[in-house]
Order: structure tokens, then sequence, then C-alpha cells
């Protein structure tokens, strides 16, 4: 028999500590959609997703009620456009990205990723057409989310890719200048992106996976927040203990939400995603877990430490709880999206130097950073570089989600509204990286790349 | 199907009839009770079987909750398996 205080244990995280699922993740494979006509194209994918998401909504709110659990998000990622419409005779695919939102707006999803190109070691005709179609896709559609995948430890960076990316996301920032360039909260840059990610904007449908897929994102910084203050003063394997602890009965929350999406959608179960992600939401930080440990703020020396400490104790609390781990699998740390994060970059204690060393320890890497309108093309891509040099070197996942925010500058604030939080501008380094990027071609792949 | 129901708010008189007889008048077998008042505060728990119920989970759910309301008590009513898959190995 259950004993009260478990029960009361469950309830307090989902009530006061904002434990939930963040998102159940419906993977849909595109690839019997190929048509050489954009238009029949546009109309398969129309109606294979809404089709196949038909109860995705609201078998995910009938979870939320039963288990009295709250299940935030209900998304959608797709195969790699660049892949499914590569047959189509165009030069666009931004007829692509309204299908892919008119369907997402049908089946009432909040977000559709899959916009995407997988071009780590090159690119093929409809990569090409994909990432030129970038900018007008998120300046157009609403709920479409785009990703590029430009390096992996296997094949090295694409630095022509890299150099280019530079170039789109600042037109997507132009093109959604009117919305403090909304455009490049929905753009991810990944080196080592995973297939199975079920979160935005980062989600696509590898093409290894199965014609469908469910993947569960948990979430619940708050819940190890809140365990982490019983531990006051404890050494660090009480801490690590404790955060391990937290993880498992998150992610066991997750799991059975996983197991019951399948089985009533009839589509199989893939992974749950063991991330914490925070929301803007007082009391739902990363930041605040690491503050918790002994920073007076996020960024002070001992963050990269105690991040490595938090990452490596989520996963290891995590994974004996759910039988299929993938995604991201680690703490996130968007800047926008999570209130301690914002406090630490307005109080001067969190720079995009700190990030940088704190994306070596954490799932992913630079992620809703707002940078000054003037950062220029080549600058950005260099961080991205940057960036994709630690996912390559160390055989994980990094990206960048940033964003240079047209006529903003240091000092200024942008707001995006709802999950995507608001941020103050970050400082960049001003010293230019013009002819590195310019050299283009590839960084050839890292010698721990010879696995075999 | 096995559910937890959990009740919160100031103390009076007939909140455990209220709810039992709800129960009762649905066929929702009571298996568990556990309550304790607190500083005033009201406080129960409790776990039921609606494998014989004439009622939905969901509408249950509806009812205690406007029952509840009307008494100033927040209830919840969850399926079991939320608390095992969290607790129990």
């Amino acid at each position: 028999m259950l004993s009260v205080q478990d029960i009361l244990e469950t309830n307090r995280m989902i009530e006061e500590n904002k434990l939930d699922v963040r998102t159940i993740t419906l993977g849909i494979s595109l690839r019997d959609c190929s048509h050489p006509d954009i238009k029949v194209f546009c109309a398969n994918i129309y109606d294979k997703i809404t089709k196949t998401a038909e109860r995705l909504v609201q078998t995910g709110e009938d979870i939320e009620a039963e288990y009295g659990i709250p299940i935030i998000n209900k998304r959608i990622s797709v195969t790699p456009i660049a892949i499914a419409a590569e047959s189509c005779r165009t030069d666009s695919y931004l007829p692509v990205a309204e299908a892919m939102d008119a369907a997402a707006k049908t089946v009432g999803v909040n977000f559709i990723g899959g916009f995407s190109a997988l071009v780590e070691k090159g690119y093929t005709t409809g990569d090409r057409i994909l990432i030129g179609s970038i900018p007008a896709a998120l300046a157009t559609t609403e709920r479409v989310c785009s990703s590029v995948n430009l390096a992996s430890t296997k094949a090295g960076i694409n630095m022509d890719c890299v150099r280019e990316m530079g170039h789109i996301i600042k037109q997507t920032a132009e093109l959604t200048r009117d919305r403090d360039a909304l455009g490049c909260a929905k753009l991810v840059v990944f080196a080592n992106v995973p297939e199975d990610n079920p979160f935005m904007a980062g989600a696509f449908h590898g093409v290894g996976e199965a014609e469908t897929a469910v993947n569960v994102g948990v979430s619940g910084p708050g819940v190890v927040k809140r365990a982490l203050e019983e531990a006051r003063g404890k050494d660090f394997g009480a801490v690590a203990e404790t955060i391990k602890r937290t993880a498992f009965k998150i992610t066991r929350v997750g799991q059975l939400v996983a197991q019951e999406a399948s089985r009533r959608l009839g589509v199989p179960f893939g992974i749950i995603d063991l991330s914490l992600a925070p929301t803007p939401a007082v009391g739902d930080s990363v930041a605040h877990i690491l503050e918790e440990m002994g920073l007076e703020s996020c960024g002070a020396p001992g963050t990269t430490a105690a991040l490595a400490l938090l990452n490596d104790a989520v996963k290891k609390g995590g994974i004996m709880a759910s039988s299929y781990v993938g995604g991201l699998s680690g703490a996130f740390i968007p800047v926008s999206e999570d209130a301690g994060m914002i406090a630490a970059v307005e109080r001067g204690s969190l720079s995009l130097e700190k990030l940088e060393a704190m994306t070596c320890v954490c799932s992913v890497g630079l992620d809703m950073i707002a940078v000054p309108g003037d950062t220029s093309a080549s600058t950005i891509a260099a961080i991205i570089a940057d960036e994709a040099a630690i996912g390559m070197i160390n055989n994980k996942t990094t990206a960048v989600r940033i964003i240079p925010v047209p006529g903003k500058k240091v000092g200024d604030r942008v707001e995006f509204g709802g999950l995507l939080g608001h941020s103050p501008i970050i400082p960049v380094n001003a010293f230019k990286a013009d002819d590195f990027i310019a050299r283009g071609g590839r960084i050839p792949a890292p010698v721990r790349s010879m696995t075999n | 199907m096995k559910v937890v129901i959990t009740i919160i708010g100031q103390d009076r008189v007939g909140i455990v009839a209220m709810v039992s007889t709800t129960l009762a008048a649905n066929s929702v077998n009571i298996l568990d009770i556990n309550q304790n008042i607190v500083n005033g505060f009201f406080n129960m728990v409790m776990i039921a079987d609606m494998s014989g119920a004439t009622i939905t989970l969901k509408d249950l759910q509806q009812l205690l909750k406007e029952k509840g309301q009307a008494m100033g008590l927040e209830i919840k009513v969850q399926h079991e398996d939320i608390f095992k898959a969290m607790h129990r190995i």
C-alpha cells in the first residue's frame, strides 16, 4: 500500500515545485511523402501529419487529467525536410514550412520541428535549398522550428556551413526584427545532433527512426532545488546522491507518461529525454540549483564544477528509471528561459565566455542568448565554430541558439514571451574573426573519431 | 483501477460524510483512509477502487472538485499509478 508521505510528496513536487512533463513529442517519418511537385508534397505531408497526430493533444490532456501531472507541451517532429523534400523541383521550401505550420495548427500542437538539414560533411541540393529557405520560413510561420547539424565527432566541422549560418541567423533576425528577432529563437545550430530529441527548437525525426515514435521530455529543476535545500551544509557525496534520487523519481513519472501515451496512441515508445529544462517561472531554474550548492550567483567560479556534478547525477538517477534513454539528456542552460540565469546576467556574474565553459559539461550549448544587433555574421559564425569544436572534441552534443536583436545593444532588454522568456542583451567579445571564418572548407574529424 | 483522493482545507463538520457519500453513490469502494487535522487544517488521503464504479474518473474528478469547492476544500482524484511509478521499483 502507498504511504501517505509518498502521496503528499508527489503532490508537493507537482504543486509547489513545478514538477511536470515538459513535452510529449510525436515523431513522424515523412519519407513516403516525396513528390516532384511541391504542391503534391505539401499536401502529402499535411495529410500525414494531421492524420497521424490527430489524437495527440487530446491524449496528452487525458493523461494529464487522470494522473494529475501537468504535460506542458504536445509537439511533433518530422523527418528533416532537406531529405523529405529533396525530390521536389523547386528553389524554395517555404511552402513546405507553411504546410507544416498549417498541420501544427490543425492538430493543436504549439511547435513542429524538422525544418532541418544534416550537413556535417557537406551539402546536398536539398540541404542548400532548405538552409536558404530558413529566414523566410521562420519569419512567415508561427510554429515551425528549424535546426542544422553542421559538425560531428565522426565528420569534423563543415566550416562553409558555419559561415553560412552566421548570415542565415542575421537574415532571420532582420526578417523578424519587429518581434525582437523571434525567428532566431526557433533556429538551432548543432554539433552531434541527437535524432530523437523531443525538445524544441532542435527536434526532428531522424532517418534511422521508425515510422512513428513517442519521445518524452521530463523536467523538474524546482524539485531538485527543493531536495537540495534539505542537504544544506552536507558534502558533495550527499549532494550527488540527493540529485540522483530526485532525478529517479522525476524520470519514473516521465516513463509512466511515455508508456501511457505510446499505448493510447498506438505508437511505439522511443525514448525519455532526461533533461532539467527550466522555464522563466519562479522556482523552475537550473541556475538556482547551482546557487543552492553554495555559489553566490550563477557564473561565479565553481559554476562549471557544480553544473558537471548536476548533469552527471541527473543522468545516473534517470538511467535506471527508464527503459530507453536518449535525446539530449542533461541540464539545459537557456539564458532567457531561466529566471536565475537572467538575474545572473543582470548582476554581471554570468558572461558569454562562462556560458561557453558550462556547455562543456552539460547537455546542450549556448542557448537563447540575446546579443547586440550589430554583432557581425562572422562573429556569430565564429561563436558557432567554438561550440561545434567543443562538441566534436568531447564527443557530445553542443548547440547554438543565438539571437542578434536588431537595434538593441548591451544594457537593453528583449521580451520573447511565454516559455521563451526575456533577457538582457549579453556583451560579445569585439575582436574580429573575419579572416578565420572566410577560409571555409572542413575541419577534419579529430583523432578521437578513430574508434574502429 | 485504484485512485488516490487527497482532500485539503479548513476543518468543518461533514467533510468525510460528503466524500464517502459521493463515492458510495457512484459505487466507488474505499480501501484506505488516512486523515488528520493540524492547526485546524484538514488533511485526508483516501485510496479507492473504481473497478465497480458507475462513474468515469473524469466525471468523479469534476464532481468532487465542485462539491469540494462548495465546502472550501481542494479535492484531487488521481490514478494511483503515478504514485506507484515514483515510489515503487
